[in-house]
């Protein structure tokens, strides 16, 4: 409340609950985005998103188009995935993707013809204006835009008009408050026109009023390059607001704390508070999508990290190996390096580098052994210091969390609110014990989860098997009553054989009988 | 003397009424079939084995109920079905028979060797075979606990047991690999022994 009141007053922008504020290391925002050229062979995983994986469209042998739709999306949850260049389907085969478990999934394997040809059956729709936002919607799914953010949640199911709960203000999400990543950054720095249009394009969307570009303040360029455009545009709807730097603000709920003092309520979403969190990298995505037509190819990631020769920015294709990546940047051997997929705060690390990036590749970094190891090593006990609360943006316990899922004491994890953790690494950062916290929580969720999935199985053969006794039950009920019927017809017919000839022990029977 | 005599009296009348609100109260509030059971059923697996020595996971929720059998015999349950049970019956956890806990597997029917004998079909206590007389029979992985209740029926040992395929999306984080977790671990498992 507050926080709200200071809000109102006009004092600076009150900040989320929590969070910390790490070496920021961004090397590589000065470097302006090159192009990263197409490597030999792309591998394009069939699920590049949060939900259900895609079936692949195309057969070995096949030609494809740049841009050219080779998986349809299976169910809601889902994008379609297209081709990241033209050329040859040389294979479909199991390989693993970014994923912690290192495992794989269907992967369609393209070997490029060098020509780079691109699909235009899309056609392009300048006047957006125009039209029906539902058939926008459906531009951005068929196009396969998932949140470039890190999460890559299927995008078009944010962008619905919804009568029950308008969306009043557009937050674009120019944060990036990972260290490391630049790659929104450099965006809003170099295409910043085509973002404030993919803005425009998503208020009418959702027939937003208002939109706020929300950027921290370690990143004046982008700032100046935004406010540079929006004042020659002179929109009021839109305006530039620079945060003060403090991670995890980057996050949805904890951006839209910072920027109206407002909480969202756990297990409710950002639009029940009448807002929508876009993506810079998503934005850019949905103008290319809307106006030139294209389906999302490639996208912007920071190569970064002590260990590699030449950080940058670059343009990658979806579907590119990481070693081809690190081998521009002049890294080609592994030996004592650590790769981890996303920022060093919530990235995932690696086992080899013959994974392709896929949608959700925010960065790549490559760090030595030195350098990650001594924080993750040893585990002392808990000194009960309470700096992992202090910084939690959730206001959550973190050591006791922690204890509950290293005990598989699951319930009691989850009555301290283990799945409102946002798994932001705010707390393994300060524990001065160097518990890695978040990784306990991934486990408990990970149990608990499993734990439900048994139990639901569990209540599917209950149903299965009672509903088997109950049908045995029947038949064996059915059977004998067919054996009582036909019996009784026997008896009966006996009885009209003897009718004619003797009548009179008939009614014998049937008096007896009664 | 008086006295004794309107103690005895007013007592007497007084476990006279607590028994009829009693007796009507266990009318009223009667409720169909066993609560406890019904809670010990909804811990187990429901694999509907047998492995218990029940021939079901109704029958095995009964028995411990009525406090006939142990809390240690679902063997596909494992130990943290053990404790659940333990803990609701109030009785001290017992170890498990079974040192080890079971890989999940699902049957699997090699459809050129089977013959259609329908005999695996009957057998399976949750309906997840399919096929027809002289059909070849195939199970439906989605729907199989695993029980092998349909080994022992085949004429043709045409039913094997494969590994449950993992998936990518069931895939949950293991404990850290830090000294102070295995420490955790190992102590957790002194601790049940």
């Amino acid at each position: 409340m507050i926080k709200s009141f200071l809000n109102k007053l006009g004092f600076a922008n009150a900040p989320f609950a929590g969070g910390i504020t790490p070496d920021m290391c961004k090397w590589t925002e000065h470097s302006a985005i090159e192009d990263c050229p197409l490597p030999p062979l792309f591998i394009v995983p069939i699920k590049q998103h949060i939900g259900q994986a895609c079936t692949p469209l195309v057969q070995v042998g096949d030609l494809v188009l740049r841009g050219q739709k080779i998986a349809k999306s299976e169910g809601y949850l889902s994008v379609p995935i297209h081709a990241p260049t033209s050329g040859k389907v040389i294979k479909i085969e199991e390989h693993p993707i970014p994923h912690p478990s290192g495992m794989g999934l269907a992967s369609i394997f393209i070997e490029p013809d060098g020509k780079d040809e691109r699909d235009t059956s899309l056609a392009t729709m300048d006047n957006w204006q125009d039209i029906d936002p539902a058939e926008l919607r459906e531009r951005v799914r068929v196009c396969g835009i998932a949140g470039l953010g890190g999460a890559a949640f299927p995008t078009f199911i944010k962008l619905l008009k919804d009568k029950r709960h308008p969306i009043e203000t557009v937050i674009l999400n120019g944060i990036e408050c990972e260290p490391f990543l630049t790659n929104d950054h450099r965006l809003m720095v170099e295409n910043s026109a085509e973002i404030l249009h993919g803005l425009q394009i998503v208020m009418h969307m959702v027939g937003a009023q208002k939109a706020v570009i929300a950027i921290e303040d370690n990143k004046p360029t982008a700032v100046s390059a935004m406010q540079k455009l929006i004042d020659a545009l002179g929109n009021d709807a839109i305006s530039v607001v620079s945060l003060p730097t403090r991670y995890p603000q980057g996050s949805e709920k904890q951006l839209i704390e910072s920027l109206t003092g407002k909480q969202v309520p756990a297990g409710k979403l950002p639009m029940h508070a009448g807002v929508l969190c876009q993506n810079i990298g998503t934005t850019r995505a949905i103008y290319d999508a809307v106006v030139l037509g294209h389906a999302i190819t490639d996208r912007i990631i920071t190569i970064s990290g002590d260990a590699v020769p030449k950080p940058a920015n670059m343009r990658v294709r979806l579907g590119t190996p990481m070693r081809f990546i690190y081998a521009q940047r002049g890294l080609e051997h592994f030996d004592g390096i650590q790769i981890l997929h996303g920022g060093p705060m919530m990235g995932e690390r690696m086992r080899h580098p013959d994974i392709p990036v896929i949608k959700s590749s925010t960065g790549l970094l490559a760090i030595s052994d030195e350098q990650i190891k001594p924080a993750h090593q040893v585990e002392d006990p808990c000194i009960r210091c309470g700096h992992c609360s202090e910084v939690c943006p959730v206001n959550l316990v973190p050591n006791l969390l922690a204890d509950h899922c290293r005990n598989d004491q699951l319930e009691r994890a989850e009555d301290y609110d283990l799945f409102d953790c946002i798994e932001c690494g705010a707390c393994s950062y300060v524990c001065p014990s160097h518990i890695p916290l978040v990784h306990y929580f991934r486990y408990g969720k990970g149990q608990t989860a499993q734990v439900r999935r048994e139990q639901s199985f569990a209540e599917v053969s209950r149903v299965r098997s009672e509903s088997r006794d109950a049908r045995l039950q029947r038949e064996k009920d059915e059977k004998a009553a067919k054996r009582r019927k036909v019996r009784n017809t026997l008896r009966s017919e006996s009885v009209l054989n003897t009718d004619n000839d003797a009548k009179p022990e008939d009614t014998k029977k049937s008096e007896s009988k009664e | 003397m008086e006295e004794l005599l309107y103690a005895t009296l007013s007592l007497g009348a007084f476990a006279l009424i607590a028994g009829i609100i009693l007796a009507i109260a266990s009318k009223v509030f009667h409720i169909e079939g066993d609560p406890l059971s019904d809670k010990v059923d909804a811990l187990l697996p429901q694999t509907q084995c047998g492995q218990c020595g029940y021939p079901g996971c109704r029958p095995y929720a009964n028995a411990v109920a009525s406090g006939e059998a142990d809390v240690n015999h679902c063997v596909p349950g494992g130990e943290r079905t053990m404790l659940s049970i333990a803990d609701l019956m109030g009785v001290e956890p017992k170890a498990l028979e079974e040192e080890e806990e079971a890989v999940p597997v699902v049957a699997f029917v090699r459809e050129d060797e089977c013959i259609g004998c329908t005999l695996c079909i009957k057998a399976c206590p949750v309906d997840a075979i399919i096929g027809a007389p002289k059909q070849y029979h195939t199970v439906v992985s989605d729907h199989c606990t695993g029980c092998v209740l349909c080994l022992e029926p085949c004429p043709v040992d045409c039913i094997d047991m494969i590994q449950k395929p993992e998936l990518l999306e069931h895939w949950s984080w293991p404990l850290p690999d830090t000294e102070r977790a295995q420490l955790g671990a190992e102590r957790r498992e002194s601790h049940h022994d």
